[in-house]
C-alpha cells in the first residue's frame, strides 16, 4: 500500500497539534507496512531532521532539479518539501497583518541606530513571506497535479484545508481515491466569522473526497451539519499520544515556590486565552501562592498582556512567547496544573503532553479530546467561576492533583497512535476493496 | 540685555537584556545587557560627547568667559561613562574647571520618583548631588527634574531642598499668553526662580536642523542668531534646553550640526544686547516677571507635554505600581547592590519603552526603543521585577 499524503507541518516545523498528529500517525502507519510519500510546504533555510523518514526535498516542485534523497534506506515514509511560506492556522487576514507588522518592524529596525541586534519578541513575527495565502494554496495544489502524474500510489490523503486543493488535483490526475482528514474546520478557527473562501475550499474538498476522517465526534457533527456531508461518509479517528522518551532534555528548575498554572497554545480566540486570564484573576482573589503562565503566541497576545496589566496581575502572571525544546519540556515539568479553556477545539493534543509530564489537566467541554479522557476536570469554556474554583481545588488539594496526574498518566497508556494508525489503514483497505 | 541660557541633558539608561525570560525569575539576577550598554556608551561618546565637549571647551576659551553653558547628566549615565568612557568624565571636569559651566542637579536614576515616592525622590536627588560634588567638586543650585517633569509641587519641593533655580518646559498649556522668555516665580514659592524652555527655538536645533523638508533648511548660524535677536525688547532670557546627543548622535555630524553650533556664539554675541548665562546666573540677575501657577504635571515629552510618555497605559501603570510597591522591602534589605539594582529599574526609559502611543510621537519612541514592541518591553521588565521580588523573599523582608 502506498499513500500520497499532503500536510502543512511536520516536526521540526511544528507550530501546533497538526504536525504532532501527522508525525504520530504516519510513524505508526509506516510501522504497520504502509508506504507514505509526505508532501509538505517548506521555507528555504529551515532544516529537516527526522531519522525515521525517507526524505524527498524539492526546492521547487516544477523545477527539473527536484531531487530525491534517501536518508534512512528501507524507510517507508518519504518526505517531499515544497518551497512555500504556507503555515498552519494562518488566514489571509492574519497573514496580511503579519506582513504589515513585519514591514513596520523592519522600518523600525533600520531607524534604531542605537542598537544592532536581533530583537527577541514574545510576539514572534518572523518567518513570513509576501503574496497572499490563497495564491500560495493554489501554488501548492499544483504540486498535487504534478505528483499525481509522476508518482505511483494507491490512495491520496490530505490534512486540512490548505492541502485539499492539492489532494483534489492529485485525484484528478491519477484517478485514485481521496481521503481528507479534518483536524479543524473554519468554524473552529473563526467562530461564526468564517472566511468564505476557506469555507468553500473545505466544502469542495469534502464534496470531492471519497471518505472523510474527523478527529472527534464534535468535528464530525460540524462536518455533517455545517458542510452538509452524509454521516456515513465520515469516520471518527481520535488523535493519540506519543509516549516516546521526550523527557530527555535538560530541564530547568523553577526559581520560586509558587505553584504554576499553565496555558500553552496559540493565543487566539479559538483557544480561549481570555477565559484563562479572567479565571486567574478570580483565583488570585482567594489564593496568592500561584503564578499563571501563558506560553505561546498569537494575535490575541497584546490584548492579553494589556488585560493582565490592567488587572494588576503582574506579580502572578507571566508570558513566555513561543516555547520549544528544553524550555517547552521545562514549562511542563515545572507546572502544577494545565488548563485548556478552548472555545472550540476539534481535538486539542496538548493536554496529552501535560499528562505525560504528570501534570493534572482541566479542559473545556468544547474540546474533542474530552471524548477520550475520563481522568480530567472539565468545564464550559465560558464558566470562568467554575474554572477558577476547579483551579483552586487542584492547587489546594494535593491528593486530588495526585489522583488526576496518576490516573491520567495510566489512561494515556491506552491511547496510542498505533491504534489510530490501524484504523486509518483499515479505512484504506475497506476503500480499496 | 537678553540672556541666552543653554542647558544640555545627558542621559543613558541601563538597558535590560531582551532575553530575560520567565525561566530566569528567581534564578538569574543578571538583568542588564552590558554589551549593548557598553557599545552605546562608547558609540555616543565617540560620536557626540568627545567631539562636542572639545568644541565647547574651544568656544569657552575663544570667548574668554562670555560663552557659558550648563549640563544635566544623570547619575546612571555618569556611572556608565566612568566605566566605559572615562575620558569623557575627564573632559567634563575640564569644562567645569573653566568656571563657565554650571552642573545641574536631577534624580540620580533619571526616575519618575517625584510622582510615586517623595522619600525616594529625596534620596535620588541627594545621591546625584553627592555624585556631582565628588566628580566635579561643585554643589548644584539648579534643579532639573527628569524629562522636565514639573508642577507647583515640584518647585515647592526643590525650594525646600535649597535650590535657587528650576527648569521646566515652556508648554503652551501653562503659559497661555505668557512668553517663555522671562524668568517666573512658581506660584507657591517665595525664592526659587523658574526658567521655561523655548521649545520652538530649542527644537529648531534639536529636531528640525537636519530635516530637509523643513522650509528653513538648511539652517545657518547667522539665520538662527537672527531669530534669537528678534527677542530683544520682548524678553529677558531665551532658554535653549536640549539633549546633548543632538550634536553628532541624533543629528549626524555630516548634517553640519557641529559647524553650525561652533559659529553660533559669535553670531549671537555680534548683537551688543545679548549675552550667555547659566541658569543660576539668569535667576540671580533677573527679577521674576510674574507668578506662574502650574497645578498639574507637565514635561517636555511628545506633543502632549504631559506624563503620557511614561504613565497612563495599563502596561506602564502596572509596571510602575509593582516597582514602587517593593520600595520599603528593598530598603529594609540593606543590600546596597540590590537597592542599586532596584533603583536602576526606576529609570523612566523602561516605562517609555512600554508606551503605546504610536501616532505623532511614535517615531521618537521607536528611535529610543531597544524592544520590538511595548509588549516585549513590559514582559521583560515584569520578569526582572519579579526576580527582585523573589530575592526580597529570600531576605525575608517580603512575604
Amino acid at each position: 500500500m502506498k499513500v500520497l499524503m499532503f500536510g502543512w507541518e511536520f516536526p521540526p516545523y511544528i507550530s501546533g497539534g497538526l504536525g504532532t498528529a501527522c508525525f504520530g500517525l504516519t510513524r505508526h502507519m509506516t510501522e504497520q507496512g504502509t508506504n507514505i510519500l509526505f508532501v509538505l510546504p517548506h521555507i528555504k533555510g529551515e532544516k529537516a531532521e527526522n531519522s525515521f523518514l525517507d526524505m524527498i526535498a524539492a526546492n521547487k516542485v516544477d523545477s527539473s532539479k527536484s531531487r530525491i534523497r534517501k536518508i534512512a534506506p528501507g524507510s517507508k515514509l518519504k518526505y517531499f518539501l515544497v518551497d512555500s511560506p504556507l503555515r498552519p492556522y494562518m488566514v489571509d487576514k492574519t497573514y496580511q497583518a503579519k506582513l504589515e507588522a513585519i514591514n513596520k518592524i523592519n522600518d523600525r529596525i533600520s531607524e534604531v541606530t542605537h542598537r544592532k541586534t536581533t530583537a527577541n519578541s514574545v510576539l514572534d513575527l518572523s518567518n513570513t513571506y509576501g503574496q497572499d495565502l490563497i495564491t500560495e494554496v493554489a501554488r501548492y495544489a499544483y504540486t498535487g497535479g504534478y505528483l499525481g502524474t509522476k508518482e505511483t500510489f494507491d490512495i491520496i490523503h490530505a490534512h486540512d484545508w490548505m492541502t485539499f486543493p492539492a489532494g483534489i488535483e492529485a485525484k484528478k490526475a491519477s484517478g485514485k481515491q481521496l481521503v481528507i482528514h479534518v483536524h479543524a474546520t473554519e468554524f473552529d478557527r473563526s467562530g461564526e466569522n468564517v472566511n468564505r473562501q476557506i469555507y468553500d475550499i473545505e466544502r469542495y474538498g469534502m464534496d470531492m473526497a471519497d471518505r472523510i476522517i474527523a478527529v472527534s465526534h464534535r468535528t464530525k457533527s460540524i462536518i455533517v451539519e455545517r458542510y452538509d456531508q452524509a454521516p456515513e461518509k465520515v469516520v471518527v479517528i481520535h488523535n493519540a499520544v506519543m509516549k516516546e522518551a521526550k523527557l530527555a532534555h535538560a530541564r530547568m528548575r523553577k526559581g520560586f515556590t509558587e505553584k504554576i498554572v499553565l496555558f500553552l497554545g496559540r493565543i487566539t480566540t479559538q483557544k480561549g486565552p481570555d477565559y484563562f486570564v479572567e479565571a486567574a484573576n478570580l483565583v488570585l482573589q482567594s489564593m496568592q501562592n500561584v503564578r499563571f503562565v501563558m506560553a505561546g503566541t498569537g494575535d490575541m497576545l497584546p490584548k492579553m498582556i494589556e488585560r493582565v496589566a490592567e488587572l494588576r496581575m503582574q506579580g502572578h502572571f507571566h508570558f513566555t512567547g513561543f516555547l520549544k525544546g528544553a524550555e517547552l519540556e521545562s514549562i511542563f515539568s515545572m507546572s502544577d496544573l494545565y488548563v485548556m479553556p478552548s472555545v472550540s477545539e476539534p481535538f486539542g493534543i496538548t493536554p496529552f503532553e501535560a499528562m505525560l509530564h504528570g501534570v493534572p489537566v482541566i479542559i473545556s467541554r468544547q474540546s474533542g479530546i474530552a471524548e477520550v479522557l475520563t481522568h480530567v476536570l472539565t468545564t464550559d469554556f465560558w464558566d470562568i467561576e467554575k474554572l477558577a474554583s476547579s483551579i483552586i481545588s487542584v492547587l489546594s488539594h494535593p491528593e486530588l492533583a495526585e489522583t488526576l496526574a496518576e490516573a491520567g498518566h495510566n489512561e494515556l497508556q491506552k491511547i496510542s497512535w498505533h491504534h489510530a494508525a490501524r484504523e486509518v489503514n483499515n479505512l484504506y483497505k475497506e476503500m480499496l476493496g | 540685555m537678553v540672556a541666552v541660557c543653554l542647558n544640555f541633558q545627558i542621559h543613558q539608561p541601563y538597558r535590560l537584556r531582551t532575553d530575560y525570560n520567565f525561566f530566569c525569575i528567581g534564578r538569574d539576577h543578571n538583568y542588564e545587557d552590558s554589551k549593548t550598554n557598553r557599545d552605546i556608551t562608547r558609540k555616543v561618546a565617540d560620536r557626540c560627547y568627545i567631539p562636542t565637549n572639545r568644541m565647547m571647551l574651544d568656544l569657552i576659551r575663544k570667548h574668554k568667559g562670555r560663552f557659558r553653558i550648563s549640563y544635566s547628566i544623570s547619575g546612571v549615565c555618569l556611572e556608565q561613562l566612568e566605566k566605559y568612557a572615562p575620558e569623557v568624565i575627564d573632559s567634563f571636569k575640564e569644562l567645569v574647571n573653566t568656571g563657565c559651566v554650571e552642573m545641574l542637579n536631577e534624580t540620580y536614576y533619571h526616575s519618575l520618583a517625584f510622582n510615586f515616592s517623595r522619600q525616594e525622590f529625596h534620596d535620588q536627588v541627594l545621591a546625584h548631588q553627592d555624585k556631582i560634588l565628588r566628580l566635579f567638586g561643585v554643589r548644584p543650585s539648579t534643579f532639573r527634574n527628569t524629562e522636565l517633569i514639573y508642577s507647583n509641587d515640584v518647585a515647592l519641593e526643590a525650594e525646600k531642598m535649597g535650590f535657587t533655580a528650576i527648569l521646566a518646559e515652556g508648554a503652551n498649556q501653562i503659559l497661555g499668553w505668557h512668553s517663555p522668555n522671562y524668568m517666573y516665580q512658581p506660584d507657591p514659592c517665595s525664592s526659587i526662580g523658574l526658567l521655561l524652555r523655548n521649545y520652538r527655538l530649542s527644537d529648531d536645533i534639536a529636531f528640525r536642523f537636519s530635516d530637509r523638508n523643513w522650509e528653513e533648511w538648511p539652517l545657518s548660524s547667522g539665520k538662527y542668531a537672527g531669530w534669537i535677536h528678534k527677542i530683544a525688547g520682548s524678553g529677558e532670557v531665551v532658554n535653549l534646553f536640549m539633549d546633548y546627543e543632538t550634536f553628532g548622535e541624533h543629528q549626524d555630524k555630516d548634517t553640519g550640526i557641529l559647524d553650525f553650533f561652533h559659529k553660533l556664539p559669535s553670531e549671537i554675541l555680534r548683537h551688543p544686547d545679548f549675552k550667555f548665562q547659566t541658569p543660576l546666573e539668569v535667576v540671580s540677575s533677573l527679577k521674576p516677571a510674574a507668578k506662574l501657577d502650574v497645578p498639574y504635571f507637565i514635561s517636555w515629552a511628545d506633543v502632549e507635554r504631559d506624563l503620557t510618555a511614561w504613565t497612563g497605559n495599563s502596561l506602564q501603570d502596572s509596571a510602575i505600581q509593582m516597582a514602587y510597591s517593593l520600595e520599603a522591602a528593598v530598603k529594609k534589605s540593606n543590600d546596597t547592590n540590590l537597592i542599586h539594582a532596584w533603583r536602576k529599574l526606576l529609570t523612566s526609559d523602561h516605562f517609555y519603552y512600554m508606551c503605546t502611543k504610536w501616532f505623532s510621537d511614535g517615531d521618537v519612541h521607536k528611535y529610543f526603543n531597544p524592544y520590538t514592541s511595548p509588549y516585549d518591553a513590559y514582559v521583560v521588565y515584569i520578569n526582572v521585577i519579579n526576580d527582585i521580588k523573589e530575592t526580597l523573599k529570600q531576605y525575608e523582608v517580603l512575604n
